[in-house]
């Protein structure tokens, strides 16, 4: 018996320390498909905005954010706060705990840190091609180390709206919709990147510098969401939990493959030309659509759930550029925020447990909480040292007033 | 001898290269190149938001011939680059007024 605990614990916390590894590596793809689609003279800030905010994550979440989140909170609403990480389980504490403690806490950290980073990369893209790296790091600060981990408690640390009966599986929510909320904050107080809209308010297209690089990203973050979903079910060692995973596993696939379809059916009729970006954040909405609940509808469910997230995702594109004037460069806020709100109504078509009230009570008080306190920083970081670089800077390309080199010398022009 | 300048659709040039051939055209000189004509360009669409693409992507042709050939080598080039639909094109004749071979120092029409 005891052999098997060791076995069983050894693979929990292996198969957990993986899905945080691929977790990881949708820092990658955030950074490749938010390369393709910003201006070629915009490539390298971009690059180093991904990288540092990271590292900013990762740093940030040991210090104090994973405390915020998993400590002792002062109520079911306010967290406690407590810094640096414990030691990690006992052997005999594992042994004598009959299964209860299935895997390494330090592997719990892992898989908790990469998902705070990718809430983060959400805000990258929306804000791109015109902000001050250092105010948009001084952000990642405040949002990775306190703001995330704050309703990240609610929910996952046992908070109110866990009590609540608030379902959010993988982070439509908790991951997803946060980080857009920051992000729509954040293009709140920046404005709109300079000629994307006209002297009577006309859209103007600005388009991205290199598809093969977008497409990239798509399926690298196609990839590292089987870990972001898979792993959420926190364990794979029993014959259930296997099958549940499985099952997250091709649900995942499926919703990712009908936001697709549904992104490419809508931008042929609507623009009577297959729209490859509209596509790409198709399968992302239906990835953040799924991300909610992966784990109970039937696999033709899911894509449909995905396929629904297609459809919204390129309506609310429109609806963000045309009538809200929200300039979203890559459509993080309309994939992760809005989408992440029908993922997380679509968990009640379902899942018994959830029901519609609790549903919304979260996507309202995550929502209120992320956004009111970002645009509070914004604000802040704005009165301090500014959020925005100058015309002539926007104009030449932030690669070279934020980071002094170009990303293709002498290959292209701008 | 005249200078044939002609703006053809790209997609073309294989056909009228092929025409010029079949009339005894020994050379020509191509360039990619961009303009607008009555059209005006056209728009695309990126991401629900149009675009002008203003000027649209060309190929001119250069070909001097002798005064007799002027006709065939015009005919060739209008038959060959015709599709029927805006955007076919131009020709232009200009005279020339003297033609050098650099390698031999010929002139005239054997320079050509």
């Amino acid at each position: 018996m005891e052999q098997i605990t060791q076995v069983s614990y050894a693979l929990d916390t292996f198969y957990f320390l993986m899905s945080g590894a691929l977790v990881m590596w949708m820092a990658a793809g955030f950074t490749m498909l938010e390369a393709g689609l910003v201006r070629s003279k915009n490539t390298t800030e971009i690059l180093a905005k991904n990288v540092g905010l990271f590292a900013i994550a990762s740093i940030m979440y040991m210090l104090v954010g994973y405390n915020i989140m998993y400590g002792d909170a002062i109520n079911t609403y306010i967290p406690g706060i407590s810094f640096l990480l414990g030691g990690d389980n006992e052997v005999a504490a594992v042994l004598a705990s009959g299964g209860d403690v299935y895997y390494s806490s330090m592997s719990d950290f892992f898989f908790q840190v990469v998902f705070v980073a990718t809430a983060m990369s959400v805000v990258s893209g929306a804000v791109a091609e015109r902000m001050k790296l250092m105010s948009f790091f001084i952000f990642a600060i405040i949002l990775t180390g306190f703001i995330y981990p704050v309703q990240g408690m609610w929910t996952w640390g046992g908070g109110f709206l866990s009590e609540l009966g608030f379902s959010d599986f993988a982070g439509s929510g908790i991951v997803h919709m946060t980080g857009a909320a920051a992000a729509l904050a954040g293009v709140i107080i920046l404005g709109a990147r300079k000629g994307k809209y006209g002297p009577n308010g006309e859209v103007r297209a600005i388009t991205g510098a290199n598809m093969p690089l977008a497409a990239l990203g798509t399926f690298i973050l196609w990839l590292g969401w089987f870990g972001f979903n898979g792993g959420s079910q926190l364990q794979l060692s029993t014959i259930e939990n296997a099958n549940a995973v499985a099952m997250i596993f091709v649900n995942t696939n499926m919703a990712a493959a009908g936001g697709v379809i549904g992104a490419m059916i809508v931008s042929k009729i609507l623009f009577g030309k297959v729209d490859l970006t509209m596509i790409l954040n198709g399968a992302l909405a239906g990835l953040v659509a799924i991300t909610a609940d992966p784990l109970s509808p039937a696999p033709l469910s899911a894509t449909l759930i995905g396929l629904a997230g297609g459809v919204i995702v390129v309506f609310a594109i429109l609806f963000m550029d045309n009538k809200m004037k929200i300039d979203d460069p890559v459509g993080a806020i309309s994939v992760h925020g809005i989408v992440g709100i029908w993922g997380l109504i679509a968990v009640t078509f379902n899942n018994a447990d959830a029901t519609i009230t609790a549903q919304l009570i979260g996507i309202v008080a995550i929502f209120a909480w992320v956004f009111i306190s970002s645009l509070i920083v914004w604000s802040i970081i704005k009165a301090i040292m500014g959020v925005r670089v100058s015309e002539e800077e926007e104009y030449e390309g932030v690669d070279q007033s934020e980071c002094g080199m170009e990303a293709y010398p002498e290959f292209t022009n701008k | 001898m005249k200078l044939i300048v002609a703006i053809i659709k790209p997609f073309k040039l294989d056909d009228v290269r092929e025409a010029l051939h079949d009339v005894d055209v020994h050379g020509m000189t191509v360039t990619e190149s961009k303009g607008f004509g009555r059209q005006k360009g056209h728009t695309e669409i990126y991401r629900g938001a149009e675009y002008a693409i203003e000027f649209l992507p060309k190929i001119r042709l250069e070909i001097a011939v002798s005064d007799e050939k002027v006709e065939t080598v015009v005919e060739a080039i209008g038959t060959a680059a015709r599709t029927g639909k805006i955007g076919d094109g131009k020709i232009f004749v200009m005279p020339v007024e003297e033609a050098i071979r650099i390698r031999t120092e010929e002139t005239g029409d054997v320079a050509l």
